[in-house]
């Protein structure tokens, strides 16, 4: 495995298995009461969060935790795109702390990318959401949660049918998935308003359509994307009435779907925008679960990328 | 000191030998050398008038820690130019004739290169309330080329009269053609690069959608038209068909649009950040035939200095733009020349002779008798690194750092005094 995790496009299939592998494996030594594995002691991990998510830090946190490394958690929420030169100052802080590793999330896309390629530390970077561009560990939780529900508890996600439907373009999410997903064999078909994917989707190599209700009972699973509502303002849709109408998972489309899909979303979710009430909390819907396999997969990032050293 | 010379053993662009007699800041015939003429052996250097760029940002007055004239005229001969235009978003904005009257005066005193400011199209460069581009005219620094650059005179009406307007005193509007509401907030090519990095897209439409408008309008209105820094196959092939329909217009385009792609984007590296942004192969391609069949009139640079600060953060947060004054010649040579397209005298004519014409910059373009001997002397058969210490430009943005390139400017000459030398 590389040095350090900034997107999926640098994984190869072989080691995004082996870490969903890893990650099943540290799932099942923390299910036993012996929760803590020491892997990572007098190992110091950042988290360096310029952008609000309390969520994926705390998974991270929990995560680097349970395999005993000390956890640093820093934000610097809002300082960096009115000032450039804070990215840099803030890896110079942390290069001076010893920090071994940092997972960052950053509003600017590239973010890791350029805390990777510089100069400025020598720990090893995890991308935790870099602006629009990517956020692979959140695309390795959904192919464990799809692979946990749907197939072995090994292997790829070959045949499988999963819809990605909404703000495609501004989704690291969904970049994320469409590189992993693909490469681990499933079909994917993004669906959203023409206005919400990027032009050259062409390129990405998966389907691509935009009507919700052609074809609902092939899929196997249905990942929902956030809709920011400011989006409206950008002429990007009509109105939430209209999205919500066009795109959203209400329980018409529900019924539709066939009886093994699975329901996902990357949270947190516009109840009643893209995803109605009903939905979100159906037995269809396996949120919860990615909630939770959240920690196994930045356990197995953490454990893959320093562990070895 | 002799300021009168006589340089054998020279070869022109074209490769044929040439001798150059300079009496008293000018070309005289080589019978008539003064009988002082310190005679220089040329042997091995190619003599080619001074280059002439017409989009430059010097930054003075206001960012001085990223270019002075004085700095930028340094780099400007260093990369073999004699002339140079001073774009005028500094601080003050170059919308007056007292500031385009100290830069000018700034570039005289200090004797390496012509200045010659360019005044902006409209008040503080809002786009709103013409400026008063017959006072700057009228000014010493006689400005002749007028642009908005960095924004886009938008507005159909402010830029229909700005073209009327020039018309009294032979005025050029120098467009950077960009739709600011299909702009907002891009960050690179809008494509493929842009779809997979996640950063914001600059659609070619809003580039050719305000050529195409103002081609029309200058059609209607009969002025000068210049669009900068064209940068997309649509762009080449609008002026193209204006240009055979008759509608008054010249391009331009940068040495970097000829040779760099958005591919270059995927390092995340802003030092590949520019506006307009590096486009696809394809582009770069229709682009450089633009060049060889006369489409675009002129290669310009687009010199944009940035402190190291503004580039050494991540992509969203850093500064648009590339210095280029000392590698235009190097870069458009490799784009253009080494790879076949075009001979080197056609290409120094689109860097001297063409763009001394559109400025009306008297005294440039030429190594005609009786001119001003403003004239750079290059070594085509000989290579050399670009490196950060070398940079003579106050700033070291340059996408080309560790590349080697083709061609070494050796000396540079204005009004028969040498500003450079190497
Ligand atoms: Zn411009």
């Amino acid at each position: 495995m590389n040095r350090h995790l900034l997107s999926i496009a640098d994984l190869s299939k072989e080691e995004a298995v082996n870490l969903l592998d890893t990650a099943a494996e540290l799932a099942r030594v923390t299910e036993t009461p012996v929760k803590k594995l020491p892997t990572l002691r007098g190992r110091t991990i950042v988290n360096l969060f310029f952008e609000d998510s309390t969520r994926t830090r705390i998974s991270f946190e929990a995560a680097a935790k349970r395999l005993s490394a000390d956890v640093i958690n820093f934000s610097a929420k809002g300082s960096s795109l009115s000032k450039g030169e804070s990215l840099k100052d803030t890896a110079l802080t942390l290069q001076a702390m010893g920090a071994d590793g940092v997972v960052i999330r950053h509003p600017a896309s590239g973010a890791a990318h350029r805390l990777a390629s510089q100069k400025w530390m020598s720990g090893c970077v995890i991308n935790a959401g870099d602006g629009t561009h990517e956020h692979p560990t959140q695309a390795l939780l959904d192919a464990f949660t799809i692979r946990e529900n749907l197939k072995e508890p090994s292997g790829d996600l070959a045949g499988l049918n999963v819809a990605i439907v909404g703000d495609v373009l501004h989704s690291r999410v969904a970049r994320s998935n469409v590189l992993l997903l693909q490469k681990l064999g499933a079909i994917v078909t993004l669906i959203a308003p023409p206005t919400l994917l990027p032009v050259a989707v062409n390129t990405w190599g998966c389907n691509v359509k935009y009507d919700f209700d052609s074809d609902l009972n092939s899929f196997d699973v249905v990942m929902m994307l956030r809709v920011q509502r400011e989006r409206m303002e950008d002429a990007f849709f009509p109105s939430e009435r209209e999205y919500a109408r066009r795109y959203g998972l209400n329980a018409a489309r529900l019924s539709l779907l066939n009886s093994r899909c699975i329901v996902m979303h990357p949270g947190p979710m516009n109840r009643g925008l893209e995803i109605s009430a009903d939905s979100a909390d159906s037995d269809k819907s396996v949120i919860v679960d990615q909630v939770k396999n959240g920690v196994a997969v930045r356990m197995a990032a953490l454990y893959l990328l320093l562990g070895g050293e | 000191m002799s300021i009168n010379y006589l340089l054998k053993n020279l070869k022109d662009a074209s490769g044929k030998r040439i001798e150059l007699a300079i009496s008293n800041g000018r070309f005289v015939e080589v019978k008539d050398a003064a009988p002082d003429s310190e005679i220089i052996d040329g042997k091995g250097l190619t003599a080619i008038p001074g280059l002439v760029d017409l989009h430059t940002h010097l930054r003075e007055p206001g960012k001085e820690d990223a270019e002075t004239v004085l700095s930028g005229s340094k780099a400007a001969a260093a990369g073999g130019f004699t002339a140079i235009s001073a774009m005028p978003n500094t601080n003050p904005i170059a919308d007056t004739a007292g500031v385009v009257e100290q830069v000018f005066r700034l570039g005289i005193s200090h004797g390496i290169c012509d200045v010659f400011p360019i005044g902006a199209v409209t008040l503080g460069q809002q786009g709103k309330i013409l400026s008063e581009m017959g006072a700057m005219r009228s000014s010493e620094a006689k400005v002749r080329i007028f642009s908005d650059d960095g924004h886009c005179v938008w507005d159909s009406l402010v830029m229909r009269r700005a073209l009327e307007y020039v018309k009294a005193f032979d005025g050029v509007i120098a467009q950077h053609a960009q739709d600011p509401r299909l702009t907002h907030g891009s960050q690179m090519n809008e494509g493929e690069v842009s779809a997979a990095l996640g950063l914001k897209g600059w659609p070619a439409a809003a580039e050719e959608s305000i050529i195409a408008r103002d081609l029309l309008l200058n059609e209607h209105v009969g002025s000068r038209l210049h669009i900068c820094h064209l940068t997309t196959i649509g762009g080449v092939e609008l002026i193209r068909w204006a240009k055979k329909r008759g509608i008054q217009v010249t391009a331009e385009v940068t040495p970097h649009h000829l040779l760099l792609t958005d591919e270059l984007a995927r390092s995340y590296d802003p030092l590949y950040k520019v506006n307009p942004p590096l486009r696809t192969e394809r582009d770069v391609m229709a682009l450089r035939e633009g060049v060889v069949d006369g489409t675009i009139d002129v290669i310009a640079t687009d010199h944009a200095p940035h402190p190291a600060e503004d580039k050494d953060c991540e992509w969203a947060a850093a500064a648009f733009g590339m210095i280029g004054l000392e590698t235009a010649l190097s870069v458009s040579y490799k784009a253009l020349v080494e790879s076949g397209l075009m001979r080197f005298e056609d290409l120094v004519e689109r860097m001297s002779g063409a763009p001394a014409r559109i400025g009306r910059y008297e005294g440039h373009g030429s190594l005609a008798i009786g001119n001003e001997a403003n004239f750079t002397l290059v070594d085509t058969a000989t290579n050399w690194r670009v490196e950060t210490p070398e940079i003579r430009s106050k700033s070291k943005n340059s996408p080309y750092l560790g590349l080697e390139l083709p061609v070494t400017v050796r000396h540079t000459y204005l009004r028969g005094k040498e500003v450079f030398s190497q």
